[in-house]
């Protein structure tokens, strides 16, 4: 019982990371459909850059806390921002043309991201400082969870909850779901459509920095690459959990989480992938359009 | 008339066949050089690259081998066996005489065969995958590095004579690297009465490993083994410690690289690499990296000793054969001994390097120590 609980709890862990991810790839598909592949790639940039800020601010001298919050919320910025032009060049002039050539867009801007790191930085493993604080209160259960993974799963729910309340009661909500369910009608109601887009796109960034942070300063390295392999594991959890939902996404990430770490746990980790796949067709045929996911009637 | 036209004729054909042999004498010799120059893996290939610059540089500042130039065809193929094939391609139709190459033990058995159908003496610095040389199905295959099971049965008898475990927990990557090494390791120690108690691959490049760490937590092993590179050893290092683990971690030279000390920091205190024999006392070792700060402005990374004795025997070999004939480089690589920074050495009938071998080596205070 006690080997299933510590098991539970680092799938727990490992879904909230997904989760983290998955968010922002959900989010946006909700508003645009469309799949944002740089997503992963935004979420690398976020890390990097905190990375990048952080070192510069420490050998300034500044104390840690300062350090911490300017790096972060730097990088965010910096994240959304690139989420902002991203859109801009490579997405929007192909709205209203056929879906694919914006998914096959979205492809290469995620190849060109890589690349610009890996050229721009460095193609080494970086370590990457632990910006976290260590609860002490939390030693005594150290063999069950961590302090960085608990950070990790409160700011998935809080970031979960928080979105949650956007979409369902603000007025840009109001109209994210306008464009979301009928782009044109919403233009004709007097909806920036635009305007909506790029939010969205910001906001979906600026999740996928808070990631990068964290995720980083939980496996304590980063590299150009982090950003595909766990950009393909959240694409799974989101599909899982029903694209376009957002506590589908949480629900999602868990499951695949948990699978993947009962599977390592009293199978064999030989076969994680093969446990998160086998458990995606199951409910994909049970359910085609995921645990959380509403059926869209196509549109005559 | 007629006298004076088969005269030109054939003053015209003897310049043809003047001009062909000119050319010839003039031409290079090309040499490929293949592994993974970008990606992931780049800090293992780079050095090799480098070090193959600097032994043809000193080569041709003495003119070269038997009168001609080296010139190297420089193909990068990221470690990954797709993309490595495409590499041997090219470098098969860019007409080398041989192959420094490739880095990845994955790669370099992709590309193997596309070397073997055209004849290509290929020569590894750091692909230390056994089956390469002793399966004996790649006669063209050459190493200047020891092959893991060397490597495997001085991590396993280091494990039990040092460290007298009795049950271990076996990890790697699934890649052939990885898992050779830990299957070698599995045997040997299974061989010797040590039970292992987890025998498991791990996806490399995951965010998350707490759940195989939970895993062998539960096992209750006295050490883990680790077959596999550096990034996915850091954060199992890593993990380990945050859940309170403080069994020994053994692993390979994937593992025995700065870039884990920088990773991992104050995690790594303690872990212990296999890797290779340890040269910095060797003069043609001190000039070689002394060379390459000249050159390049840097520390040269892994492999670079390795990939320069790669070289230097190659370019010996051709020229002891004189000639860029196939059987004759083979015949001369396995009959003539060279001193190179990894010492005097020679390759044996299948290919493995004679005169050079491994340690173990342990992080502390932030760096490999080799343990006598």
């Amino acid at each position: 019982m006690d080997y299933f609980l510590k098991l539970f709890l680092s799938g727990t862990a490992k879904g909230s990371i997904y989760a983290l991810i998955a968010l922002g790839y959900t989010m946006v598909y909700g508003i645009i459909q469309l799949i944002n592949f740089a997503h992963g790639e935004i979420y690398m940039i976020g890390g990097f850059t905190a990375l990048i800020l952080g070192g510069f601010f420490f050998s300034k001298g500044m104390p840690v806390g300062f350090v911490l919050l300017f790096s972060v919320l730097l990088s965010i910025m910096y994240a959304a921002a690139f989420g902002f032009t991203i859109e801009k060049i490579a997405y929007r002039p192909l709205r209203g043309k056929p879906r694919l050539s914006a998914l096959i867009s979205a492809i290469g801007v995620s190849i060109v991201l890589q690349n610009f790191v890996l050229l721009a930085q460095t193609e080494k493993f970086l370590p990457f400082p632990s910006y976290l604080p260590e609860f002490s209160w939390l030693q005594p259960y150290k063999e069950y969870i961590n302090s960085t993974q608990l950070i990790i799963l409160v700011t998935t729910a809080v970031i979960m909850v928080l979105l949650t309340l956007l979409i369902k009661f603000t007025r840009i909500g109001k109209a994210m779901r306008a464009t979301a369910q009928d782009m044109h009608m919403a233009q004709l109601v007097g909806v920036d459509v635009n305007q909506v887009i790029s939010v969205t796109f910001i906001i979906g960034s600026a999740l996928a920095a808070i990631g990068g942070v964290l995720i980083c300063s939980y496996m304590g390295q980063i590299n150009y690459y982090i950003g595909f392999i766990a950009g393909i594991k959240a694409f799974v959890a989101a599909v899982l959990g029903g694209i376009g939902s957002i506590p589908g996404a949480v629900l999602g990430s868990f499951v695949l989480g948990w699978t993947e770490s009962l599977g390592t746990g009293y199978i064999s980790s030989d076969y994680e992938d093969a446990f998160a796949f086998i458990i995606l067709i199951l409910i994909l045929l049970i359910k085609p359009d995921g645990i959380l996911g509403r059926s869209q009637r196509q549109k005559v | 008339m007629k006298r004076h036209t088969m005269v030109l004729l054939v003053m015209a054909s003897l310049m043809v066949i003047f001009a062909a042999q000119g050319a010839y004498a003039a031409g290079t010799i090309k040499i490929g050089v293949a592994g993974a120059f970008s990606g992931d893996l780049a800090s293992y290939g780079l050095p090799t690259v480098n070090a193959a610059k600097l032994v043809a540089d000193d080569y041709n500042a003495k003119g070269g081998i038997n009168g001609q130039k080296i010139e190297l065809v420089i193909e990068d193929d990221q470690c990954k066996p797709e993309l490595a094939t495409n590499a041997a391609a090219k470098l098969v139709s860019a007409k080398v005489v041989a192959v420094i190459g490739h880095i990845c033990s994955g790669a370099t058995k992709a590309a193997l065969g596309i070397y073997k159908d055209s004849n290509l003496v290929t020569i590894s610095s750091s692909t230390t995958n056994p089956p390469l040389t002793q399966s004996g199905e790649y006669p063209n295959f050459f190493r200047t590095i020891a092959s893991d099971d060397a490597q495997a049965r001085l991590a396993t008898s280091f494990l039990i004579s040092k460290l007298k475990v009795k049950k271990i927990a076996v990890l790697h990557d699934k890649g052939d690297y990885g898992k050779g090494f830990a299957e070698l390791v599995k045997q040997d120690a299974e061989a010797n009465g040590v039970q292992v108690a987890l025998f498991e691959g791990v996806n490399p490049g995951a965010p998350d490993y707490s759940a195989v760490v939970n895993k062998i937590g539960n096992a209750k092993v006295d050490a883990v083994v680790w077959g596999g590179y550096h990034p996915e050893a850091s954060k199992l290092v890593q993990q380990m410690k945050d859940k309170g683990m403080n069994i020994p971690f053994i692993s390979d030279d994937g593992v025995k690289d700065n870039t884990f000390i920088e990773v991992a920091g104050k995690h790594a205190e303690g872990v212990y690499a296999t890797g290779p024999t340890d040269t910095s006392t060797n003069a043609l070792a001190i000039k070689a990296i002394a060379d390459h700060k000249k050159a390049f402005g840097s520390e040269p990374g892994a492999f670079f000793l390795n990939a320069y004795a790669a070289a230097q025997a190659l370019f010996n070999a051709i020229a002891k054969a004189g000639s860029t004939d196939y059987n004759k480089i083979v015949a001369a690589l396995k009959s003539n001994y060279v001193d190179t920074p990894l010492g005097h050495i020679s390759f044996d009938q299948k290919g493995d390097i004679i005169g050079f071998g491994f340690s173990v080596y342990q992080a502390q205070n932030g760096k490999f120590v080799e343990l006598k």
